[in-house]
């Protein structure tokens, strides 16, 4: 399916990345957000509450960030494509409806700018300390899809993405930016309309009478309908049956988890997303993402011009985590750089995947800023001995 | 068009961040190439510090921050004494000169100071807000950077409609100055002042 037109803003824009976030999700088709602006992330909703309604939709300013979390899920349930934004302390308040989401398998997007932190931290200053928290934020078993873009344009593209996989999925996709590349400002190049792919909802053809909430039908993501339909319709996080019933035995509760868990898991090959460069003959790979992407080329370009074998592998997909190419990729490099806006996350996915056969240089900052060029430089120059 | 690293900075209100929008826009839209801004200003609305970060180039920009600048935009005392330090040896530093006393600048890193009184000529087109524009005229003369008509485009895409006229007319007076300055008109004028106080 194409893009409505009506919400793409087709042509070339200079503009920063929290606006093109708003932009793809304009162009997503979402024409709902229930949010409460907090910096870095504010200009997204800005924009957003002044664009949708001249494309016939709504943004409601909410008291708070689990109100605004619950209430983008009831737009999803009566038909609206919805997503809210935030940053690190709002992210942390809506843990417990990312769990809800996830449960119900709510097709919606959260997006975060991440700041410093913990707690209030550094308002207006970068971080990527939220990437573990993306994933393991809400209590329980659960999986979930989590983007990071490293410039304006991918936050415009990917934003249309993520809410094409949470709707492919039925899943909370966490679409994580930065302060530096939500208040970057670059071109930006949105295309005609009939040039955007959209996932539409995966809504159910079945009767009234035959359907059933959570049945699957060939794959492991159930069809949907939405409330006022006409269709029997029952919502809730408490573990339940194929017909939606709440049922408190051993066995529906093993179903029910292991397949939020394996309709991510077992397409994690083909959700994952990265960019890479000289791996061929590379002794060290840096892996990164977000705005330390950009800064990581800074020192992989350097290093290569002083001879070194340097590659590059940028995670455009956090979660599900691309193990199988780190996994690959270990049987053959020395090492792995992972220069991060914290103190070392994913860098232990990495030395996780790589299970002792590369060794892992976790390259950690506190936020505030981002890495120089040099400092990762140097620690490519030790890997590479 | 080759990477080149702009810092512009003064305080809120002087239109900083907007002139590297424009001179952004101007490279990255208007003409083929390449253009980076990040910002960095304080919590208040004006009178705070505030300064913007330009790459321009013909390739994308990777690493988006400034380093050791090859332009500088003052228009502050305090942006002067903050940031002039950082300036490429025989780099270009462009000051409000009626705002900055450019002094204590390393002889030997020959840079070349251009100074414009761009808030009185901003105020003799009659809005002292337009200062901006006058100074991203001049410095699209000054440094031949970017194609005066990309620029002049771009200003007139990103001021609101009905101060287009009087952005296009500051922009043409800073650009009329530029063009007919030369290298260190500050410092002579600064030595011209002594003397008379002499």
């Amino acid at each position: 399916m194409k893009a409505d037109p009506r919400g793409v803003l087709t042509g070339e824009h200079f503009i920063d990345g929290d606006h093109a976030c708003c932009e793809g999700a304009l162009a997503a088709g979402a024409r709902f957000a229930a949010g409460y602006p907090i910096t870095p992330s504010t200009e997204v909703v800005e924009r957003f509450a002044a664009r949708v309604p001249t494309v016939g939709g709504t943004f409601i300013q909410m008291e708070d960030e689990l109100a605004a979390s619950i209430t983008l899920q009831g737009g999803v349930w009566a038909g609206a494509k919805a997503f809210t934004v935030t940053s690190g302390p709002g992210f942390s308040l809506m843990m417990e409806h990312i769990g809800y989401a996830a449960m119900t398998e709510t097709p919606c997007v959260f997006v975060d700018v991440q700041r410093g932190g913990p707690s209030t931290g550094l308002p207006t200053l970068p971080a990527q300390a939220d990437m573990m928290q993306a994933r393991w934020g809400s209590h329980g078993d659960y999986a979930v899809i989590a983007l990071c873009p490293n410039s304006p344009q991918e936050c415009f593209d990917l934003t249309i993405k993520a809410f094409n996989l949470s709707e492919e999925f039925r899943v909370p996709v966490m679409f994580m930016m930065d302060e530096v590349v939500g208040h970057m400002t670059e071109k930006v190049v949105i295309p005609p309309a009939d040039q955007i792919e959209i996932v539409p909802r995966k809504h159910t053809k079945e009767s009234v009478e035959e359907f059933q909430p959570y049945k699957t039908n060939g794959d492991l993501v159930p069809e949907i309908a939405h409330a006022g339909e006409g269709y029997r319709f029952h919502v809730t996080g408490l573990t339940h049956d194929e017909r939606g019933y709440p049922n408190m035995t051993p066995q529906t509760q093993d179903k029910l988890v292991r397949r939020l868990q394996n309709k991510i898991t077992s397409a994690a090959d083909r959700i994952a997303m990265f960019e890479e460069a000289h791996l061929k003959d590379a002794d060290v790979v840096v892996v990164s993402y977000g705005i330390t992407s950009r800064v990581a080329q800074r020192a992989i370009d350097t290093a290569r011009e002083q001879g070194l074998r340097v590659g590059k592998l940028r995670l455009i997909t956090a979660w599900p985590f691309p193990e199988k190419k780190i996994r690959q990729l270990a049987g053959r490099v020395k090492a792995f750089v992972v220069p991060e806006l914290n103190l070392g996350q994913m860098a232990l996915e990495v030395e996780r995947a790589a299970a002792g056969r590369a060794k892992t240089f976790s390259l950690t900052h506190a936020g505030g800023g981002v890495h120089r060029p040099e400092d990762i430089l140097k620690v490519i120059v030790e890997a590479s001995r | 068009m080759q990477l080149t690293e702009i810092r512009i900075a003064g305080f809120g209100g002087q239109g900083v961040i907007l002139s590297a929008m424009v001179l952004g826009k101007a490279a990255s839209i208007f003409e083929k190439g390449y253009a980076t801004v990040t910002q960095n200003f304080g919590p208040e609305a004006r009178g705070g510090a505030c300064s913007a970060q330009l790459i321009i180039s013909d390739a994308p920009v990777a690493y988006p921050y400034v380093t050791q600048p090859d332009i500088m935009v003052v228009m502050s005392q305090e942006a002067y004494n903050r940031f002039a330090p950082e300036l490429k040896d025989g780099g270009t530093l462009i000051v409000e000169q009626d705002l900055v006393r450019v002094t204590g600048l390393d002889k030997k890193k020959e840079i070349k100071v251009y100074g414009i009184p761009a808030t009185r000529i901003a105020e003799g087109l009659g809005k002292k807000m337009v200062l901006n524009s006058v100074m991203v005229g001049f410095f699209t003369a000054l440094t031949g950077l970017l194609d005066p008509d990309a620029v002049r485009k771009a200003v007139a895409d990103s001021v609101p409609s009905n101060f287009r006229e009087l952005n296009l007319q500051a922009f043409d007076k800073g650009f009329e100055c530029g063009s007919t300055a030369a290298p260190d008109n500050v410092e002579a004028q600064l030595e011209a002042e002594t003397v008379t106080e002499g």
